[in-house]
């Protein structure tokens, strides 16, 4: 594209077009913010520190999710503002389609499984829908 | 219908933009583009993630989790993603203020970081498959290998992004198109971290407290 | 090395038994269409068109040339999957009793599947897509798609898929598993020959294409509307183009994801889909009719487009319900997420997830049975003109809603289990498909080739291909219903029961019918180019439209808009022509245009190199042509001579030619 340098940047710069800027401030809060929640999970694990296995999982899902949205916020930028609110809705229907996803065939494998036949090798674990 | 003013007069409207300007209307395009393509590339992962799901305890009477995943290895492999994605990071205000070599030695400390990763990676894996634990032993192993894999492969095919990105730098500077780019690139690394939150988590972390 | 291995090494598998030289059947027609291929070839070559060719159309990155390409493609790949077609029925008509017909099952199988295949994935993919790319940059007032080289990418990409699936019928043999290639029987154990790795290869290059096309598009439409043009008032065929679109991306992932866990099955040796190891080959249904289902939504939320623009322009009123035609649009969207189980009641997930599917996939009829009334008071105490898009609205309307309450019946999962698999499904997605889906196409075409030609298509033939399609659905499948109920299974090439052979007789008769259709559709073409001069559209407004495309001429030019317009009203061109719009005769500035590449053409045919080569497990061919597909994939990055301009003074000598055109109607 031959636009001018400051034309070029004025376009960059358009409401609504292009990306949220990230202050040097906001990433310095997201990359501490991220080695924390990086840091528990593990540490939660590999020490053992809490017994309960369930609870564990709770609390590390409940931090990946946190994370998540610490790397969407401070480093993606995504706020209501950028593409005129339209990256964030798209952000929120893929969410949505991911929990479609993973969760309905989650759903669905589960279900079809739970009819099948215990068979050698059957583990209660086991979601496979035929063997 | 023609409009009338309050006084009478028909209201002549507007039916083209008065100030022609060069077409930059694709400019705000791409960002938005690439972000609908990343969403996309998040529900392939999401697939990934489900048959994962499907059958992750699907062990076939071979390796389970507990057995191979070595925490203090994914730990430390964890922390060379995020160190990547802090790195790149360091990079773009250095971009935005048109610093092209101050944009350059970050992008370089975030490719041998980003390479130090799928290093490791592939170390892991081949150290698995010499185990007796491959691809092909169960489906658990099946899945934990394309699901990390397939990870790894957007990592290595950001790799070639940096280097390409940093040849055009060299070339060409800072330019409006540049820019973009490595917004775009931006995008794709950070993004790749968000997936290795989820394969840490339900991947490694999950497997062994199960 | 051994000559033998040697020969393995050069050429993987291939070998001379993979052509079928001792079947006439596929010989016959490898002549026929090599004869007809060399015939194209040579009268291009002698009339010296491949130059013509090359800039004008194949590296054209022009939203109006890749539409055509894709229709173009989409209309030769439905002869294609037409003759899989007849070629069924024949067989289902005589094959009875003691008489085995023409096509023992190893050959049945493989058309069944390569003609589900190929009317999806190649006909009517493309021809949404293609109708999409022409007309919705028109209509918001836009001079391209938002990335016009991706544009051209996809279109190559898809035609890539759909030439190396018409390979696979002289070059060894094309699936036998169904159009959706069903684990395990697509896994390497049951499924070991080159079938199931055309078809999976065909789709992942094509799917591809048609992700970026949908990114693409959806990118279009919210970024490079017209100034003034709110979401709310942007024409209704654009806003079920996004919601189509949206749901493309959303869901070709998915099918990218299950293909690409086969492929592993097959080429690696892991279990996702295999019977042993912790293998589930449920979760490969599952996977793709989560593509499945929201795909019917993608081709027919286009078509619904279609219907509503052609209805308000035939009936010169608003379309009724502009705001409810949006949300009904939405609604489908997001509903087509949630039914996709009802394709698998009888798989055995249980009464609770059977219940919930089942009363979600009953949902989904309350907001497209909104749209058809919307539609019916659109005309209602309008001045109807039944010019031939509007008939195939109504054929639409009779044909699709009938097509609409089987599935509402077989959404029913006490019912399907008794009618799945049965001719009774097979009829009810033909119905819905070739009702809703390829009548609107159908309509589509002929609303909108005057604008990309400038001359109607021939109406007498054009009455020739309506009635063929018409008549001919109902008489082909009607019968299909009858014996489905009674219980007759689906892709079966042979019956003993003699008292069903009537029913297959008169759907063969229906099949011939649509078959008159389709010719008669190319021959209103074809006439329609021999007397373009009687039929010619100079005003740019042959129908007395209402969208901006209409305000253009006929066809328009490579900028679409000389000046971009500035919007106030929804039906924007009914809105202008009554206020008294005046196209603009000076004022011209240079206009920015993107450049033709040939980058497209070339990495599709690496791609199709790639997927040929894999089929035949021939390495060293995979390695180069991916090693192609990366290198040619970067280099083209350095490429930032991307752009020209045209100068003000060419588009005012195209604008004073129209002018002219206008004033004097010649």
């Amino acid at each position: 594209m031959s636009l001018s340098p400051e034309r070029a940047n004025a376009a960059l710069h358009e409401p609504g077009t292009t990306h949220a800027h990230g202050s040097r401030k906001g990433y310095a809060t997201g990359s501490i913010l991220s080695v924390v929640l990086t840091a528990i999970p593990f540490w939660l694990v590999m020490s053992g520190a809490v017994q309960d296995a369930q609870t564990t999982a709770f609390l590390i899902f409940g931090l990946a999710l946190v994370q998540i949205v610490v790397h969407v916020v401070f480093f993606l930028h995504l706020n209501t503002r950028s593409e005129g609110g339209w990256t964030l809705l798209a952000f929120l229907f893929t969410a949505v389609i991911v929990f479609l996803t993973i969760g309905g065939s989650i759903w669905v494998m589960y279900h079809l499984n739970a009819n099948m036949m215990p068979m050698p090798g059957n583990g209660v674990g086991n979601m496979s829908g035929m063997n | 219908m023609t409009e009338h003013a309050l006084d009478g007069a028909a209201v002549r409207r507007t039916w083209h933009l008065a100030e022609e300007d060069q077409d930059h209307s694709t400019d705000g395009a791409t960002l938005l583009g690439f972000w609908i393509y990343l969403m996309s590339d998040a529900l392939i992962f999401a697939s990934l993630f489900a048959m994962f799901g499907v059958v992750g305890a699907s062990y076939a009477g071979g390796p389970t989790p507990r057995e191979i995943f070595d925490l203090p290895l994914v730990a430390l492999n964890t922390a060379f993603l995020l160190a990547s994605s802090i790195t790149f990071g360091a990079a773009m205000p250095h971009m935005e203020a048109g610093r092209v070599g101050a944009t350059r030695f970050w992008l370089v400390i975030t490719g041998l970081v980003g390479a130090a990763f799928v290093g490791i990676e592939l170390y892991e894996f081949s150290h698995l498959i010499a185990e007796g634990a491959t691809p092909q032993r169960s489906a658990f192993l099946s899945a934990f290998f394309t699901l990390v894999g397939t990870h790894g492969a957007h990592v290595t095919v950001g790799l070639i992004w940096i280097a390409t990105l940093l040849v055009q730098l060299g070339r060409h500077g800072l330019t409006p198109a540049m820019k973009r780019r490595l917004m775009c690139l931006s995008m794709f690394w950070h993004f790749l971290d968000i997936i290795w939150i989820g394969v840490f988590t339900f991947v490694y972390l999950f497997g062994v407290i199960r | 090395m051994t000559d033998q291995s040697l020969l393995k090494t050069v050429f993987g598998r291939l070998t001379w038994e993979s052509f079928p030289l001792h079947e006439p059947i596929l010989f016959g027609t490898f002549m026929v269409v090599a004869l007809l291929g060399l015939g194209i070839v040579g009268a291009i070559t002698r009339y010296r068109l491949w130059g013509y060719l090359w800039t004008e159309w194949f590296t054209s990155v022009d939203h109006k040339k890749v539409g055509i390409m894709y229709i173009i493609l989409a209309i030769i790949m439905l002869l294609r999957g037409i003759s899989d077609a007849v070629m069924m029925r024949v067989q289902q008509a005589i094959a009875f009793g003691s008489n085995p017909g023409f096509l023992p099952p190893h050959h049945y199988d493989q058309i069944f599947t390569a003609h589900g295949t190929i009317m999806i994935f190649f006909v009517a993919i493309p021809l949404v897509v293609g109708i999409v790319n022409f007309v919705m940059p028109l209509q918001i007032g836009a001079r391209d798609v938002a990335f016009p080289f991706l544009n051209n990418l996809s279109f190559w990409l898809t035609a890539a898929g759909a030439v190396l699936t018409m390979i696979s019928l002289f070059v060894g043999e094309f699936a036998r598993t169904g159009w959706l290639s069903y684990a395990p029987l697509a896994e390497l154990a049951y499924s070991p020959d080159t079938g199931v790795d055309y078809y999976l290869w065909s789709l992942q290059i094509a799917g591809v294409g048609t992700t970026l096309s949908a990114i693409n598009m959806v990118a279009t439409i919210i970024k490079m509307r017209a100034p003034g043009m709110t979401m709310m008032k942007m024409p209704v065929f654009c806003w079920t183009a996004l919601c189509s679109n949206v749901l493309a991306v959303a869901i070709f992932p998915a099918l990218t994801a299950a293909f690409f866990l086969l492929m592993l099955d097959r080429y690696i040796g892991t279990n996702f889909f295999t019977n042993e190891l912790g293998g589930a080959p449920m979760m490969y249904w599952n996977m793709v009719w989560i593509w499945g289902h929201p795909e019917v939504y993608v081709l027919v939320l286009p078509a619904f487009g279609i219907y509503s623009e052609i209805t308000q322009t035939f009936t010169g009123k608003r379309l009724f319900g502009y705001t409810s035609m949006v949300y009904a649009t939405v609604v489908i969207t997001i509903l087509s997420y949630l039914v996709w189980l009802h394709h698998f009641f009888t798989m055995g997930a249980g009464a609770g997830v059977n219940s919930f599917f089942g009363i979600a996939t009953m949902v989904i009829a309350i907001p497209t049975g909104a749209k058809i009334f919307n539609w019916l008071f659109t005309m209602y105490r309008g001045n109807i003109r039944w010019e031939l898009p509007m008939m195939w609205v109504l054929a639409f309307m009779l044909t699709f809603t009938v097509g609409g309450m089987t599935g509402v019946l077989l959404a029913i999962p006490s019912a399907d289990f008794v009618l799945h698999n049965s001719l009774f499904l097979v009829a009810h997605f033909h119905n819905t498909i070739i009702g809703g889906v390829v009548f609107g196409l159908f309509a589509g075409m002929v609303y909108w080739f005057p604008k990309a030609f400038g001359f109607k298509l021939d109406e007498f033939w054009g009455k020739v291909a309506f009635w063929g399609w018409v008549v001919g659905y109902w008489i082909a499948w009607t019968p299909i219903y009858v014996v489905g109920l009674m219980g007759t299974t689906r892709r079966v090439n042979h019956f003993d029961d003699p008292t069903l052979q009537p029913y297959f007789i008169v759907a063969a008769v229906g099949a011939a019918l649509i078959v008159v259709g389709i010719l008669g559709f190319v021959m209103s073409i074809v006439m329609g180019f021999v007397k373009r001069d009687k039929l010619r559209d100079l005003t740019g407004d042959p129908w007395d439209g209402r969208t901006l495309e209409w305000s253009t001429s006929s066809p328009p030019p490579a900028y679409n808009f000389a000046q971009t317009p500035v919007i106030h009203d929804l039906d924007t061109w009914y809105d202008m022509k009554e206020n008294g719009y005046e196209r603009p005769t000076e004022g011209f500035r240079p206009i920015h245009m993107p450049r033709n590449t040939g980058a497209g053409v070339i990495l599709a045919g690496l791609a199709l190199l790639l997927g040929f080569s894999m089929v035949w497990y021939i390495w060293w061919l995979s390695a180069v042509s991916f090693a192609g597909l990366l290198v040619v994939a970067v280099a083209h990055t350095f490429n930032f001579k991307r752009d020209y301009f045209i100068p003000a003074d060419e588009v005012a000598r195209i604008e004073g030619k129209r002018s002219q055109q206008l004033a004097t109607g010649v």
